[in-house]
């Protein structure tokens, strides 16, 4: 049983991805990321309106365990990142595919996210 | 009222909860002067009210909390990477003379000359333990060391005009610092992954030597306490690139009168004389953080070092500035206290003495990880240097973490060992004894690990709301990072 629905899509580097009706791509952190960081205490996110390229760093997230790099799945502009997640950084603990989402992305090409993980895919490369 | 509750409202008594106006602790003249006006009233802060209480009080409070306070000097404290060895009370006796604790910054030279040879001495002795030509007492902490180092790294390459190189390669095992240090030099930081026995990986190392790799920083042993087999061929490999090696020594303690870092190719290494040469240190220092290096980073050394100079009347010492110099690290010449009491440390041991200190330090490690492998898995198998690291993770399939282990610990009069790090192991725990533990107290933490063991078996609850025998109970770590509530203000 996974807790990663099929719906999204994944990176090595543990993030996650939502393509929404209008095109745009939703970024987070996955469920097994956040079981492993333990309880997130703080969350850095890019300038809305800055350009990211894909598998550059967008940010940092810090549990009471380490701190950690945010790496951007796919190549684009941010449209809008997550307040809430910033003011309540357990968001990403509570519900880390849902509410706990941190930037939004107007995507410069489309086809990158056919090379991102399915949720199979990112299982078997975190059982190991 | 109960004897609980009394014992609960001694714990959390402020000296403001038995503060009474016009208490005082001492009789003070009357004043023969007469009176002046206040300054400025703009300079005087009216938010610092002081609590009017007796000396009685005063001294109450601060030995109840000297009492709760959990020092090497009162338990086991394995906490790994820091070697929380005991510090010997002969160092503190030394540093507390009037001659080195009553003296002052900026007198004349020639009015602390004993000061001044005391501090040559100890470069030529850190010198001697790690083989490097010349050193610098001035960075006050490891990380301030790490600085330093990188910062002559730069200077080394900005003199060659070679300012293009920018890559400093670092271990995906190394402690969180030497990376933050690279990066405040200025360089990227370009992570090495480790192979399956816990080495740098040498044909990872090997495809990042090009004209741009400034340097490697690794720590020895390192930080899942073991021996690197391949440090030698690794620092040629960055030297053939023309990249400068980095030595983080602040698990040197496994390597005393044993291997030099400068025989096995670090061109400058840091020593962390609070842990390894045994000066107090906790809750964030003072601590001190020589750099030795070799002879292409001589001339770089940070500000001031201390010359011998021999003339007629005997040998006279000086501080001086290298003649291409980074610069001061600090305001002053160190942590003086604390080199002193390293200097002694070093005079009380010998060479003979340092090398038993290591060779003792790797077998407590080793005696725990033998005995304790049957019960908490070892991270990599393998013989190890001065600390052992454990995985919980067989514990966590059963529901219980690390830190719960950690925190119950703490119920059995042991200090917890250093948590999820190094982070390439999943729910670690880091367990470095030291030498100046016996066999008696590995033995009975030994028997607190197994009986902790059996309790993750029959009775997991015990474990995820402990510590049940402390002052306070499991603190909301995650609550306390959140909403950092730093600063008392008065109710």
């Amino acid at each position: 049983m996974t807790e990663h629905p099929r719906e999204l899509r994944y990176t090595i580097e543990h993030e996650w991805v939502r393509v929404e009706d209008d095109g745009t791509a939703t970024i987070g952190v996955t469920f097994f990321a956040q079981d492993q960081l333990g309880d997130v205490v703080y969350v850095v996110l890019p300038a809305v309106g800055s350009t990211v390229q894909k598998d550059s760093k967008m940010g940092e997230i810090e549990s009471v365990k380490s701190v950690s790099d945010l790496f951007v799945p796919v190549s684009g502009e941010v449209i809008e990142t997550n307040q809430d997640v910033i003011d309540h950084p357990e968001r990403v603990n509570e519900d880390p595919h849902g509410a706990g989402w941190m930037v939004r992305v107007r995507m410069s090409d489309p086809s990158e996210v056919d090379g991102l993980l399915t949720n199979e895919q990112y299982d078997s490369a975190i059982a190991t | 009222m109960t004897m609980e509750a009394a014992s609960t409202q001694r714990t959390h008594q402020s000296l403001w909860d038995v503060a009474r106006p016009g208490r005082s602790g001492i009789r003070l003249p009357e004043s023969d002067v007469p009176a002046q006006a206040m300054p400025e009233a703009s300079l005087l802060r009216d938010e610092l009210r002081l609590p009017e209480v007796s000396e009685l009080d005063v001294v109450r409070h601060f030995t109840r909390l000297s009492q709760m306070n959990f020092a090497v000097d009162t338990n086991f404290y394995p906490l790994g990477s820091c070697t929380m060895k005991y510090n010997p009370k002969i160092n503190d006796v030394v540093a507390s003379q009037a001659g080195f604790s009553g003296i002052h910054p900026l007198q004349p030279e020639e009015t602390v000359q004993g000061a001044l040879e005391l501090m040559h001495r100890l470069q030529e002795d850190l010198q001697a333990v790690t083989g490097m030509p010349a050193s610098s007492l001035a960075p006050l902490a490891g990380a301030h060391g790490e600085l330093a180092g990188v910062l002559m790294i730069k200077a080394y390459h900005d003199a060659r005009g070679e300012s293009d190189r920018k890559v400093m390669l670092i271990p995906d095992s190394a402690h969180g610092t030497n990376p933050a240090s690279a990066a405040m030099g200025g360089f990227e930081v370009v992570s090495v992954p480790s192979d399956e026995m816990g080495r740098v990986d040498l044909a990872a190392v090997e495809a990042a030597c090009d004209d741009r790799l400034a340097g490697l920083m690794i720590t020895i042993p390192n930080t899942l306490g073991l021996f690197n087999p391949y440090i030698a061929r690794v620092c040629e490999l960055v030297h053939g690139a023309g990249g400068l090696v980095y030595g983080d020594g602040a698990n040197m303690n496994a390597l005393l009168g044993r291997a030099r870092p400068y025989d096995l190719g670090f061109d400058v290494v840091h020593l962390n004389l609070h842990k390894t040469m045994s000066t107090p240190h906790g809750g964030g220092g003072p601590g001190a953080g020589p750099v030795c290096v070799g002879e292409r980073l001589e001339p770089y050394l940070p500000s001031p070092v201390v010359e011998r100079v021999d003339a007629d009347g005997g040998a006279r010492y000086r501080f001086a500035t290298p003649t291409q110099s980074i610069g001061a690290m600090s305001a002053g010449h160190g942590n003086f206290g604390v080199l002193v009491r390293a200097y002694t440390y070093l005079r009380a041991l010998g060479a003979d003495g340092l090398r038993q200190a290591s060779g003792d330090a790797v077998l407590n490690a080793n005696y725990l990880r033998r005995k304790l492998e049957h019960v908490y898995r070892v991270a990599v198998d393998r013989t190890c240097m001065h600390e052992v690291v454990f995985s919980c993770r067989p514990q966590r399939d059963k529901g219980v973490k690390a830190l719960d282990i950690s925190k119950r610990m703490i119920d059995y009069g042991v200090h917890p060992p250093t948590m999820y790090f190094p982070l390439i192991v999943d729910e670690a725990l880091m367990v470095e004894p030291t030498e100046t533990e016996s066999k008696e107290t590995l033995d009975a933490f030994i028997a607190v690990m197994e009986a902790i063991a059996r309790e993750v078996e029959e009775s997991p609850d015990v474990l995820l709301e402990a510590p049940h025998f402390t002052p306070v109970g499991r603190l909301d770590e995650a609550r306390a990072a959140r909403q950092p509530d730093l600063r008392w203000q008065a109710p």
